[in-house]
């Protein structure tokens, strides 16, 4: 039984937009007027949001393993550090050089990691994370070494609007940002590429067989999902003006896998619940008692695997199918 | 060139203590993923929790060193039968990205156990006299713990070859990573064969753990940071035998004290581009079958 149990939104299911799909903008809105202390910490979950809906496109979608997508998370947000501390600090195009720089990287990448299959895919996405973790903590003179690049310089967005200390451009940046990485990845599940991409994951040698070319699709899935975690890295570095190692890490790759298959694998929306119900838990409970907070995530994540395998979405899908039958 | 020589002889000494080490958590890892084909990411907290056991036997039962060693191991493997009988059995049939998120699962559990248990600092197991000093060999004088290691290693691995290449059971092991269902077909209970043999994998890593805790620091996110290196030895030298993670380790052991010995401005970089390539050109490792 896979995690994912074929998409709940793809190809073959209605393309337009149902009203539900509006719900997540207008909650990210209602934050933004009703609670505006939470914004620094709104902002950032936007951009983890933005990082699972890549790993959703080639994990859920593509049925691609990895261990190691916070490469491209860091890799653009470095990028976007070095580029604003070395040639320029406009943040768009900052924004820019880390997607187009992380699409290079995801390309070169992908195209010798996607040449194998299963442990030593995991392998090698594990070894390229590592490599990217040295890299970052050893060439000093540019990264900035363990101590990472510290007061990062960010100009004014579209030369109008002032990165504010309450944070309110950081966060109506993340969620245009998102809305249009959202909306990418959206047409891209219900479109045939998508489809074809689910056809890989359910069954390779029978779309060989067909004459898809699964390597060159993936390839491009792969590609399109590294310059979007690159995006993400680089909207961190921007609002928080600071990259550190931690973005590099294997734990952050381990994390955001866990905070997808927290939502739910395969479903657009599941990268949407996932990583705001786990940073806003951890928000609370990190600061009271962190042995028991990742103690607690341990096990739920046993019980997600055991008992749950469709995150939260999935456990809301068989709530809604239930009610359904119970009343015809 | 004399200098030269004796940072090689340096190099290879403490290179080998440290790729013996990795040999005897890696190997446990490379049959059970050999033989089961699962994605196991939580070995290290058998690993770990050698080091730790070790740690308590010695403080709160009084054991000496040796046998709170092998009270570790015991303990270890019998603990990793209840984990295998209840949750991993459950998964063998499963996909890998529920393996590697019920395995990462884990390590979060071991890793918010064992820092409740013992905080987050290094803990360290001190050492018996005899193990303490230097040994000379050859005019050159070498510390006592690591030639200990070496020494004790290479019985070690000589116990598991001829378990492995002489018994019966190592016969039945060899069958069933060869071909699961044939095995199975001819009367051979592979279910019991899983476990026993995670069981001896998880004690040997126990046994890692805890005799090299002098050479990888015990801290509670060992799991997470070790990993990588096992997982890479296993990967190198290959799935489902013997000779596979030893050649492994030995690479990763001397390769990774050569690097931070010669170019510690680079860490461990070269080590993970070279696994990089190598995987590359070998994706099933040195040794690995095709």
């Amino acid at each position: 039984m896979p995690l994912a149990r074929g998409p709940a939104i793809g190809y073959g299911g209605s393309a337009r937009l149902h009203p539900a799909e509006l719900l997540p903008w207008a909650f990210a809105i209602a934050v933004y007027f009703l609670a505006p202390s939470y914004l620094p910490l709104g902002a950032y979950v936007l951009i983890i949001i933005l990082f699972a809906l890549s790993l959703d496109l080639i994990l859920g979608y593509g049925g691609i393993v990895t261990l190691g997508h916070a490469a491209y998370f860091g890799f653009g947000a470095y990028v976007a550090g070095v580029f604003a501390v070395r040639v320029h600090g406009d943040p768009l195009l900052g924004l820019a050089v880390a997607a187009a720089a992380s699409a290079a990287f995801g390309a070169a990448t992908g195209a010798v990691v996607l040449r194998t299959r299963a442990l030593a895919l995991l392998m090698l996405t594990l070894a390229l994370v590592s490599i990217v973790f040295e890299v970052a903590n050893k060439w000093t003179e540019v990264t900035g070494g363990a101590d990472g690049l510290n007061s990062v310089p960010v100009g004014q967005l579209l030369g109008a609007f002032r990165f504010d200390l309450f944070g309110k451009t950081a966060f109506l940046y993340c969620l245009a940002v998102l809305a249009a990485g959202w909306w990418l990845v959206r047409s891209l599940v219900h479109s045939p590429f998508g489809a074809s991409l689910v056809g890989a994951r359910e069954n390779e040698a029978r779309m060989h067989a067909i004459g898809a070319p699964v390597y060159a699709r993936q390839l491009c899935a792969y590609t399109l999902a590294a310059a979007l975690a690159g995006v993400a890295g680089a909207l961190l570095t921007q609002t928080t003006q600071f990259v550190g190692l931690s973005v590099v890490s294997f734990e952050l790759s381990g994390e955001i896998l866990v905070m997808l298959v927290l939502g739910g694998v395969g479903r657009i929306y599941g990268a949407f619940v996932g990583p705001l119900v786990f940073i806003v838990a951890r928000d609370y409970l990190a600061k009271q008692s962190p042995e028991y907070w990742v103690l607690g995530i341990g096990v739920l994540l046993i019980l997600i695997v055991m008992f749950a395998r469709g995150g939260i979405l999935g456990l809301a899908d068989g709530i809604a199918a239930r009610w359904r039958r119970s009343r015809p | 060139m004399d200098a030269f020589l004796s940072s090689l002889i340096s190099i290879g000494f403490h290179g080998l203590a440290y790729g013996m080490i990795l040999y005897a958590i890696s190997v446990g890892l490379s049959v059970t993923m050999g033989l089961m084909g699962f994605v196991n990411l939580a070995h290290g907290v058998f690993a770990m929790a050698g080091g730790y056991v070790m740690l308590a036997a010695m403080s709160r039962l009084g054991l000496p060193w040796l046998p709170a060693l092998g009270f570790a191991c015991v303990a270890v493997a019998l603990g990793s039968v209840v984990l295998e009988r209840v949750l991993y059995a459950r998964l063998y049939r499963a996909g890998e990205l529920e393996q590697v998120l019920f395995t990462i699962g884990l390590i979060f559990v071991a890793i918010a156990i064992a820092r409740l248990a013992y905080g987050p600092l290094p803990q360290a197991a001190p050492l018996p006299d005899y193990l303490k000093g230097q040994v000379e060999i050859a005019g050159r004088s070498f510390p006592m713990y690591r030639a200990a290691v070496i020494l004790s290693s290479a019985v070690l691995v000589a116990i598991l070859w001829i378990g492995l290449e002489r018994t019966r059971w190592g016969a039945i092991v060899r069958a069933a990573v060869d071909n699961g269902p044939m095995a199975e077909s001819i009367g051979i209970d592979t279910g019991r064969l899983f476990t026993l043999t995670f069981a001896v994998g998880s004690g040997l890593a126990a046994l890692g753990g805890a005799l090299g805790a002098d050479l990888i620091a015990m801290t509670p996110t060992y799991p997470f940071e070790q990993l990588v290196y096992f997982l890479v030895v296993v990967a190198v030298g290959g799935l489902g035998t013997l000779r596979g993670p030893f050649l492994g380790a030995l690479l990763i052991g001397l390769g990774d004290t050569a690097c931070k010995y010669w170019v510690p401005q680079f860490g461990a970089f070269f080590v993970f581009a070279a696994t990089f390539a190598l995987l590359l050109w070998r994706p099933r490792g040195l040794l690995g079958r095709a």
